[in-house]
């Protein structure tokens, strides 16, 4: 069916993207992983202390 | 026929009063509020820098004007918005928007309003306290709170058509509005992670109440406008976002939807059956692949379900326009949601840095990848709670805005200034306006009316029925002509 032909097809932007990841060599994927394990120690630095004990603290009255 | 879609957003957070020996959620809330109100008092008295500053003594910075139904804090700001205590929670409203970009900006400048007033109540508590606020809508324990949406809608569209066409909306559209929970609540069977914080809390289909048997499509009939001619819909069925692309599609896609109920143009019965049981079937299921029996036969998917609604959408907007449903942003929440459904059916993680479950999978996934931890770590339950925290350093959602993953559709000066000053294009301009200039003659503020203090005069009741009225080109030029709100309540009624 045309009209879901036309739905399907992904906007050019996307397409470009897709062109992009594709080429984009394994060193890439290192870098990524690199900057991925940064922020995650950027996160853990910013994370409440003990995690559990947090978690059961946080109690709230129902609302609405 | 359709009406504008007028729209807002109201936003129940969650709270914690922490080394309080009462760590009581009411008075939290209050002085939460409080210290909010009277830091913008401050700031208009003593900050010579302030360039609204009126030599008057009108400040656009200041912020107070009590509201009439309840004791408790009750506030109206300049830009529009109302902020309260609501039960055990701080509530912001949104000022009304007329379309989704303007009700991301006005979401999250509420979000900004409580980060700043966190850091003013700190004066009001005693050392070593701390409020915190997160922006979710659950505590892990069976606790929910809500997040209503609220949208203009024409009175004689029978209530029913409503219902019938929004059930199976409500559930497909959490593949993209849910914001993630890891776990389950309420008695639900286990899993891992989910995509909504909110579908578990729901009990019945229809229903007048928000806070017990919760249903998925809520009868509250309060227009807040001409009752001859409008209802709000108020939305209960839908979570927190903080990715803006999520808010964005979330409001956006309603608004077209609502458009097509109340214009008739959805010629075919999209009902699932069971879709209280299917909320949850669907939330459950962060593959996507999870179908719902539809009642005319047959079963499907979310997404194809979505497809559905976006085909006739996309038809909609051929035949009539889009001029009631965001004009040029409805054009543009069509392209973004085609292109979300065929991400989310291609590789939902695609779409890391838009939808908030996403999102918060992803750094999940990434945790879980690198310490090696199982699903029941309380780590995990940590960082799901942690993405909500509405305080920017402490913030996950934030982190990875600042680290640049995240995609950001309004700019942060316009935030800034969205916490002071009303959308253009709505009544809420008025009663900003109003605020601003005069705030100790602004008796009491409502959506739909304002009271002045004119002087010798009775108080003076200036109602608001028409929510598109009261925008800045219908009355910037009142103000431009008036300096006293005499001069004002004189000129509106010549």
């Amino acid at each position: 069916m045309p009209e879901r032909e036309q739905i399907k097809k992904p906007a050019p932007k996307e397409r470009e993207e897709v062109e992009a990841e594709t080429a984009a060599p394994a060193r890439q994927g290192e870098a990524l992983k690199e900057e991925l394990d940064d922020l995650l120690d950027e996160i853990d630095s910013v994370l409440e202390a003990n995690a559990e004990e947090f978690v059961r603290s946080y109690v709230q009255k129902g609302g609405e | 026929m359709a009406v504008p879609k007028v729209c807002g957003i109201e936003t129940e957070y969650g709270v914690v009063l922490r080394n309080a020996a009462d760590p009581n959620p009411v008075l939290a809330s209050s002085l939460l509020i409080n210290g909010y109100v009277e830091h913008r008092r401050v700031g208009w008295d003593f900050d010579d820098e302030s360039p609204g500053r009126d030599a008057r003594g009108f400040g656009r910075d200041n912020s107070l004007a009590p509201a009439i139904e309840t004791h408790l804090v009750n506030t109206v700001l300049t830009n529009g918005a109302r902020y309260y205590v609501d039960h055990a929670h701080p509530e912001y409203s949104t000022p009304e928007c007329s379309n989704a970009l303007e009700l991301v900006l006005a979401d999250k400048a509420g979000e900004r309003i409580l980060d700043q007033s966190m850091r003013a109540s700190r004066r009001l508590l005693e050392p070593g306290q701390e409020i915190v606020v997160y922006k979710n809508n659950s505590d892990g324990k069976g606790n929910s709170y809500g997040t209503h949406e609220n949208y203009l809608v024409d009175r004689h569209t029978p209530f029913t058509q409503l219902v019938r066409n929004l059930l199976p909306w409500f559930v497909s559209r959490q593949i993209f509005t849910g914001a993630g929970k890891v776990g389950v609540e309420n008695g639900a069977n286990p899993v891992d992670f989910q995509l909504s914080c909110r579908a578990d809390f729901f009990e019945e289909e229809v229903g007048l109440e928000t806070t017990l048997k919760r249903p998925l499509v809520n009868t509250r009939d309060e227009p807040h406008g001409d009752p001859q001619k409008y209802r709000r819909l108020h939305v209960i069925a839908g979570d927190a976002n903080l990715c803006e692309v999520a808010t964005y599609l979330k409001v956006g896609t309603m608004a077209i939807v609502l458009g097509m109920i109340e214009d008739s143009f959805i010629d075919k019965d999209l009902s699932i059956i069971g879709p209280v049981h299917a909320v949850r079937t669907i939330s459950h299921d962060p593959t996507l692949r999870a179908t719902m029996d539809l009642a005319d036969g047959g079963s499907c998917t979310a997404i194809e379900l979505q497809w559905e609604f976006l085909r006739l959408a996309q038809k909609y907007a051929d035949e009539t326009g889009l001029e009631l449903c965001g004009g040029e942003v409805g054009h543009d929440i069509l392209r973004r949601w085609e292109e979300t459904l065929s991400a989310l059916e291609r590789d939902p993680m695609s779409l890391n840095g838009q939808l908030d479950w996403v999102t918060k999978l992803a750094l999940l996934d990434a945790y879980r990848d690198r310490d090696g931890i199982g699903w029941d770590d309380p780590k995990l339950a940590l960082l799901d709670l942690q993405y909500h925290d509405v305080r920017p350093e402490r913030s996950l959602y934030e982190r990875l805005v600042r680290a640049g993953k995240v995609e950001r559709l309004v700019n942060e000066s316009d935030v800034e200034r969205a916490m002071t000053e009303p959308p253009d294009t709505t009544r809420a301009y008025f009663r900003g306006q109003c605020l601003a200039r005069w705030p100790d003659s602004v008796v009491a503020a409502n959506w739909d009316s304002l009271i002045l203090d004119v002087g010798s005069e009775p108080l003076r009741r200036i109602p608001m029925m028409e929510p598109l009225k009261g925008s800045r080109a219908h009355v910037e030029a009142l103000f431009t002509q008036c300096t006293t709100p005499a001069q004002l309540v004189d000129q509106l009624g010549s």
